[in-house]
């Protein structure tokens, strides 16, 4: 596979990924918001929600995607034209940025950074930049709030989440994602290795506080005070028409998904199956199959993973903003920390 | 930490509402193909009798909203008895509600004294145009059709008007 991969010239290579990129930041996105914004919502709300576009509604994004694409290009007389109109666009570049780490197979990734953990978590904080550039440029109040709010908040929740992941990358030893899946499919529980070691039976503690920390990062409800479509009028997205907020839409519900993969792979074993189940020890004795296989497998935890976020979207109110700040540095950051200590104390002991 | 049974208890209530959706269909009904039948006493649109109005005005000047426009001459109408003065009646030349402005409070409903205005059910007006909400003599007269037989007076209670 990887070979063939390499008689591709150089161009024709990051054809490939570009194309598999937009298909692995798209593919997610679209399905998320078919399958939980309108259908899952809807039924937890006793309501069928869209149902005339298409068989049960399916084709009702694309009505919506082109509803946007007809819509004026508003810009505010006092903004700041240029931050206003790259706004958007550093926030989905961010998304994109974040899938180019994630492994999808043995061989299906786009790179291959050997800290990759660190690049991922690096990245996603540029998203903050474009929000905040978004909220100052739209010279609008309600904007310059939920523009503040947003960076107050992404800033408290990063730390959580990278503490959280602190204690996956001690215990794998590696902060490269592809190691890390390895680490899991190949690793035993006590010297049963039927299930691999998914990093979720050890690290349980690190991955509640890494998906409420996603949570907050996605500015999902109990924790989209940024947002606050009831009093911020959508925040720092108030100003946004058209095509422009379509890329903050597509945005927050790719880096959605992108953050379910990411999760998949630091704490459910990512693309693989347990190593044992086929016989294989390591990297190198995969069947290339799984290239193909281990994108649905990803696939699969993904949704399971998003349904669990959107779950609690749809379930609870929205936090005060000091609930919210107290809740990151003195419940989350406090219980990262004694998982990492926790966690580095064992990794010495075994 | 006392919390935390409750927000379990939270997330259980919207799942079991989605299995219940998913396996019982949904409290909503799709409307264009399937409509619900209002209740009876519903407001969805006024109706004019317009034999009963005497362009007293009353409705008119009552509407928050000025909505209601009423214009009207008097003419002599033949005496009752012979040898008698013929009789003046007012005649309506325009009743006009505009349901773009209406706030379907029914004020003009409970206000006149001729039974001239009453509430129907019907509720599919809505119109391309916001002019086309302008309902005339006609068509207000049109909902008469559609308003609902008044319920029956309970045992007992003061019956006013013909004995």
């Amino acid at each position: 596979m990887y070979a063939l991969l390499s008689s591709i010239p150089y161009w024709g290579q990051t054809l490939l990924r570009l194309l598999g990129g937009a298909v692995a930041v798209l593919l997610p996105a679209g399905t998320i918001v078919y399958l939980f914004l309108f259908k899952m919502m809807s039924f937890m709300q006793s309501r069928l929600g869209p149902m005339e576009a298409g068989p049960y509604g399916s084709m009702q994004l694309f009505a919506e995607v082109g509803k946007w694409l007809q819509k004026e290009d508003l810009l505010p007389e006092r903004a700041d034209s240029f931050v206003f109109k790259i706004a958007p666009l550093i926030v989905l570049s961010s998304t994109f940025l974040l899938v180019a780490v994630v492994p999808f197979g043995p061989d299906a990734w786009f790179t291959n950074f050997e800290a990759g953990v660190f690049y991922a978590l690096a990245v996603s904080s540029v998203s903050v930049l474009g929000i905040l550039m978004a909220g100052w440029s739209s010279a609008n109040k309600y904007s310059l709030l939920g523009g503040l709010r947003a960076a107050g908040q992404l800033i408290a929740y990063e730390l959580p989440m990278i503490l959280a992941v602190v204690g996956v990358v001690i215990q794998a030893g590696s902060m490269n994602l592809q190691n890390i899946v390895v680490a899991q499919n190949a690793g035993s529980i006590f010297g049963w290795n039927g299930l691999g070691n998914p990093y979720l039976l050890t690290q349980f503690v690190g991955f509640v506080v890494f998906m409420i920390a996603v949570q907050a990062e996605l500015t999902q409800t109990p924790f989209d005070m940024p947002i606050a479509e009831s009093e911020l009028v959508s925040g720092y997205m108030t100003e946004y028409s058209g095509f422009r907020f379509l890329m903050f839409f597509i945005g927050e519900f790719a880096t959605a998904g992108v953050f379910a993969f990411i999760a998949s792979v630091l704490f459910l074993g990512g693309w693989g199956v347990p190593f044992s189940w086929f016989g294989w020890s390591g990297i190198n004795d995969v069947d290339s199959w799984m290239n193909v296989g281990g994108p649905l497998i990803m696939l699969t935890k993904m949704l399971g993973l998003v349904f669990i976020i959107m779950w609690v979207r749809f379930s609870y109110p929205r936090f005060r903003e000091d609930q919210l700040q107290r809740f990151a540095w003195k419940v989350l950051i406090p219980v990262s920390l004694v998982n990492i200590m926790a966690t580095s104390v064992l990794k010495v002991a075994f | 930490m006392a919390k935390v049974p409750g927000l379990f208890k939270g997330l259980g209530v919207t799942f079991g509402t989605m299995v219940e959706t998913i396996t019982h269909g949904a409290n909503t009904v799709q409307y264009p193909h399937v409509k619900e039948a209002p209740p009876v006493r519903a407001r969805g649109v006024i109706a004019l009798h317009e034999g009963n109005c005497t362009s007293c005005m009353l409705c008119v000047r009552s509407c928050p909203d000025w909505c209601i426009y009423i214009e009207g001459h008097k003419e002599l109408a033949p005496p009752r008895r012979a040898g008698g003065k013929p009789r003046a009646v007012n005649k309506l030349d325009r009743f006009d509600i505009d349901y773009a402005l209406c706030m379907y409070c029914g004020i003009c409903v409970e206000v006149c004294p001729f039974d001239a205005l009453f509430w129907s059910p019907e509720y599919e007006y809505s119109e391309p145009r916001i002019a086309d909400l302008l309902h005339d003599k006609a068509k207000l007269g049109e909902w008469m059709e559609t308003v609902p037989a008044a319920p029956e007076l309970e045992v007992g209670a003061d019956k006013k008007g013909k004995k």
